[in-house]
């Protein structure tokens, strides 16, 4: 070491070494243990002088050679007595002098720190660990925060979702709504999957019940219309109101064309039962169109819509207080047709998109 | 920074005097119930008349519920934790708090901080800077500092904020044990 020869030399006692690196070790040219940094010999797992560094510590890396050279260079290592603490660190060969060996806990540090109970007074101000500790909680803390202010904004959007889609007086779908799930109805029975009635419901005398007993009658009746409207459908079924006294329904999965005239009549009771609002009688009844999935080749929203519209008015004309089916052997006349399209709200076809 | 700030009031008040007395305080300041969970653009207006009406109402003066403030908020764990990191034992954490700024900044990264500055004029005396412009920092570091000098068990005696700035005397820096702090808790990676 020729070089060594001329450089300065300093003296270090054991001790300081420990002082400065308190995760260090100095071995003899022997191998064995001939001083051990403070916190290194707290780790106890057999790190005492006189060890023998080979029978306390496994080389990971370097795998091969020598484990210091003249130029210092990284291993990594594990505890043979308590595997899980692992080091990394750098191996300087002395020469006569022995090897200095510098460890840190790397990226390990959480599990070591904890499993010996290190403090912060354990490590070197110039060693980084206690810094990483820090800056991971600091990270988990905020993630944690980004998740839970992420979580409050997503419920957030489902309730304004939901509020869109309702109407506000009955809680029912609105329009809006009514327009998706029919959409989705007609594609998937298009595509070959569950078929549907869609059936389209007009309230009879309620006109008079608004000019006679006042709005907040008919909303009463609005309201209760509702609540027979989902008594008599099903968890599955959707149903919305689209105008003043109008409603729709989607009724998944029924095609047969008998139970779906039964379920109809037993709203159509329903709704006539008798009410009173603030001691006066309040009466309506209903009319019913109702278009089936199963009757067209490739079911479409706005056809189905306009069909069920136009045997609604057919109920009318034949008396109100009725159901009848759209039968696509026997349209009814156009002209009627033209004549029962109200004037929706916004000019939008009921059912269009 | 403000929002911090004024959520940590909302919280503070709401923890320790109730909710009752929030929504009262709430009122006084012309807040919306929900006080400064939602309203964001209000709120930084409302800080100051937010205080001015606690205090009016828990009968105290400004500077002593700033002061709870800070000391409220150093002892929330999450908090009382990041503020340990700073050092072993309390010197060597005022020592450390040049650097709280940058601590923070590593947790949020464009976060507004104050400002701090610690000098040391003697064996345990030192006199701490709050620079910023939020006028209640001094105030609400004086009781955080409070708070630490408990948890780590030093004996000390903190001055009144004087335009910013903090004197701090530690009497003993290991009074008592102080409060356990591990420096990684379980679970963690």
């Amino acid at each position: 070491m020729d070089g060594a020869a001329t450089e300065p030399m300093l003296c270090l006692a054991g001790g300081q070494i420990g002082r400065l690196m308190p995760l260090s070790l100095w071995l003899g040219p022997d191998g064995r243990i001939r001083a051990i940094g403070p916190t290194l010999r707290k780790l106890g797992a057999g790190i005492r002088q006189g060890a023998d560094f080979d029978s306390v510590f496994e080389r990971l890396r370097p795998a091969l050679g020598p484990l210091a050279t003249a130029a210092g260079q990284r291993v990594d290592l594990v505890l043979r007595g308590d595997r899980q603490t692992l080091f990394r660190g750098q191996a300087l060969d002395m020469g006569p002098q022995g090897t200095l060996i510098d460890l840190s806990f790397g990226l390990h540090a959480a599990q070591a720190v904890r499993d010996h109970g290190l403090t912060i007074s354990d490590f070197a101000p110039t060693d980084l660990t206690v810094e990483l500790l820090f800056l991971t909680e600091v990270k988990d803390a905020v993630m944690a925060e980004l998740a839970a202010v992420n979580a409050r904004l997503q419920e957030a959007r489902s309730r304004a979702e939901a509020h869109a889609l309702t109407d506000a007086l009955t809680g029912l779908g609105n329009r809006r709504g009514l327009c998706d799930e029919l959409g989705r109805s007609a594609a998937a029975a298009a595509a070959g999957g569950e078929g549907f009635a869609l059936a389209v419901i007009d309230l009879d005398l309620f006109k008079q019940v608004n000019d006679t007993l006042g709005h907040a009658a008919g909303d009463a009746v609005l309201i209760r219309v509702a609540a027979a409207l989902r008594e008599q459908t099903r968890t599955g079924d959707f149903v919305a109101r689209v105008g003043g006294d109008e409603f729709v329904l989607v009724l998944r999965g029924l095609t047969d064309r008998r139970a779906i005239v039964r379920l109809c009549r037993r709203i159509i009771a329903a709704i006539e039962q008798p009410m009173t609002f603030e001691g006066q009688a309040a009466r309506v009844s209903c009319s019913i169109g109702v278009s089936l999935s199963s009757r067209y080749d490739h079911p479409e929203a706005p056809l189905m819509m306009a069909d069920a519209d136009a045997v609604l008015y057919a109920s009318k004309r034949a008396g109100r207080g009725r159901v009848t089916i759209h039968d696509p052997d026997d349209p009814p006349r156009d002209a009627r047709r033209a004549a029962r399209r109200k004037a929706p709200s916004k000019g939008e076809k009921p059912g269009s998109p | 920074m403000q929002r911090l700030i004024n959520r940590s009031i909302q919280h503070f008040l709401t923890q320790t005097y109730g909710a009752g007395l929030w929504a009262l305080v709430a009122a006084d300041a012309g807040l919306g119930e929900e006080g400064f969970e939602t309203s964001m653009v209000a709120a930084n207006c409302k800080t100051d008349t937010v205080i001015d009406a606690a205090a009016r109402r828990l009968g105290r003066d400004r500077l002593a519920l700033l002061e709870d403030l800070g000391i409220h908020l150093a002892t929330l764990e999450p908090v009382r934790r990041l503020l340990r990191f700073g050092g072993a034992s309390f010197e060597d954490f005022i020592l450390s708090l040049d650097e709280l700024p940058e601590r923070v900044r590593m947790a949020v990264t464009d976060a507004y901080f104050p400002t701090i500055e610690t000098g040391q004029h003697g064996p345990g005396q030192y006199l701490v800077h709050v620079r910023g412009d939020m006028a209640e920092c001094p105030a609400i570091f004086a009781g955080a500092l409070r708070a630490m000098a408990d948890d780590y068990g030093a004996l000390v005696l903190i001055g009144a904020p004087d335009s910013g700035a903090l004197r701090i005397e530690v009497l003993v820096d290991q009074f008592t044990p102080g409060r356990r702090f591990d420096l990684a808790l379980p679970g963690a990676a």
